[in-house]
């Protein structure tokens, strides 16, 4: 016979549950279906959403491009101060985002410690879609990192000591040994990361600034929308909504 | 169980006690009245002991979103009518012009570019800030600069004068188009002759009665004259 479940816990939970879903119920109740097409096609609309999808396949490839060889060099290089560098580097996922923008300007603006230099070389990233993809990658990458180091840690290296006993160099044993056996844990990084950098508002508001079509992205220009224009920011919601949904559907199973 | 549930409810308690047991009255005020706001409240509260004024500050299109969202409050203070007609419905009494301000360039202190005019604005290379078109100080900037016949290409479009301010003290940007009473503090630049603007007020309950007709008296205005507003 089954025990009654304890009402302690059943009561808080559905509490919990009712917490994140009455939010994204009513923002999908009040989105304006009818409308939505024409919401979506406004000319501010339309570039934010095409500027985010922008910046965030950049800061996903170039998280991909870092993030996985740091990853790479946190499991496998012993060195002075691993620990350390492990623990800092994802620091991202916890600090503020704001605060994350703020650092941003201190290192590579203008009045930066980099600022500049970046200033002679005619590149300060400040108020352009490159700072964006800078912002966007601070935050996300360290998704990317997490998953990946944690996946290489757990796996075994014997394969790899039989490729490189075999006569395959380092990087060779990195491509065709490592790498394809963290697949799924790479799969669900960059899924996260990705997202995360679709995301991405306060170190993005706070460093790149919002300019439409150069650095206003989706969330920035909700943002703003919700102010002017409520409808349009209702349905932009909707969209980053069902992108989310859409991540979490995928990546079902991978974070289980 | 009960522990943490006894912790909780103190907790959420102490969220909504009132500082004092008097009356409360919270404002919601532009982003360019935030210093003279604060001495406002401080002259009220002194005024009327065992009051509490809240200030709360954002661009005048922001707090009027806020208070068509049901925000509560009990007087709205925007720095131009037209955003304050938005909600025209909401006032216990019609708003009313309660102090004038006039826009400045604003730019890093001592105005080392020398930017002057409008026209000097599009210099190229310039990093311009202004502020969104739905602010009233961004509404004004485009109005003179359509007037002067300049177009300029701003970096960032903020959401409060207060930002405006704010990336041109922070360096990130060279100039802005904000209000004569940014001047000073860590800002240099010129006032823009002929582009005077109006800030309006009204009582959203009649509680904020008594504390728009405190910001219409003597030493309202006074406080106003203070911080540079006509």
């Amino acid at each position: 016979m089954r025990t009654r479940p304890p009402l302690a816990l059943v009561l808080p939970a559905a509490l919990a549950a009712l917490l994140v879903l009455l939010p994204l119920a009513g923002l999908l109740t009040r989105t304006p279906w009818a409308r939505i097409l024409e919401l979506l096609g406004k000319e501010q609309v339309r570039q934010a959403l095409w500027l985010s999808v922008r910046c965030a396949l950049s800061a996903t490839v170039l998280a991909l491009l870092l993030g996985v060889p740091l990853a790479w060099v946190l499991a496998r290089l012993p060195f002075p101060g691993r620990r350390l560098l492990r623990g800092l580097v994802t620091v991202p996922l916890v600090l503020p985002p704001v605060v994350g923008g703020v650092a941003l300007l201190l290192a590579f603006g203008r009045r930066g410690v980099l600022g500049p230099l970046l200033e002679d070389a005619g590149a300060v990233p400040a108020f352009t879609t490159y700072g964006v993809v800078l912002a966007e990658t601070f935050v996300a990458m360290p998704f990317l990192v997490l998953t990946v180091e944690g996946a290489l840690r757990s796996l075994p290296t014997t394969p790899e000591d039989v490729a490189s006993s075999l006569g395959a160099g380092p990087l060779r044993v990195f491509r065709t040994v490592t790498l394809p056996s963290v697949l799924p844990a790479l799969a669900a990084g960059t899924a996260l990361t990705s997202a995360r950098a679709l995301g991405e508002f306060g170190a993005t508001i706070t460093f790149a600034g919002s300019y439409p079509g150069r650095t206003q992205t989706v969330p920035i220009a909700i943002y703003a929308l919700l102010q002017d224009d409520p409808p349009a920011a209702y349905a932009l919601s909707a969209v980053l909504l069902l992108v989310s949904v859409s991540i979490i559907l995928g990546l079902r199973g991978r974070l289980r | 169980m009960r522990r943490l549930l006894l912790v909780l409810l103190l907790a959420l308690s102490g969220c909504s006690a009132h500082a004092s047991d008097g009356t409360r009255v919270t404002v919601l005020a532009a982003a360019s009245l935030t210093k003279a706001f604060g001495e406002e409240a401080t002259a009220y509260e002194r005024a009327h002991p065992g009051t509490d004024v809240v200030l709360s500050f954002a661009g005048s299109q922001s707090l009027v979103a806020q208070v068509q969202q049901g925000a509560p409050a009990d007087v709205l203070a925007t720095a131009d009518p037209a955003t304050m007609g938005a909600v025209r419905g909401g006032l216990e009494d019609p708003s009313v012009v309660f102090a004038h301000n006039e826009l400045a360039i604003v730019t890093a202190p001592g105005n080392p570019l020398h930017l002057t005019s409008l026209q000097d604005l599009t210099r190229s290379g310039l990093k311009v800030v202004l502020a969104g078109p739905s602010v009233p100080v961004g509404k004004a900037a485009a109005k003179a600069l359509t007037r002067a016949g300049v177009r300029v290409t701003p970096v960032s479009l903020e959401d409060a004068v207060t930002g405006v301010v704010g990336k041109v003290r922070l360096g990130e940007a060279d100039a802005g188009i904000a209000y004569v009473t940014d001047l000073g503090g860590g800002v240099g630049g010129v006032p823009l002759g002929g582009t005077r603007t109006d800030l309006v007020i009204g009582p959203l309950t009649g509680a904020g009665r008594a504390f728009v007709q405190f910001v219409l008296g003597a030493e309202g205005q006074a406080i106003l004259k203070k911080h540079r507003f006509q």
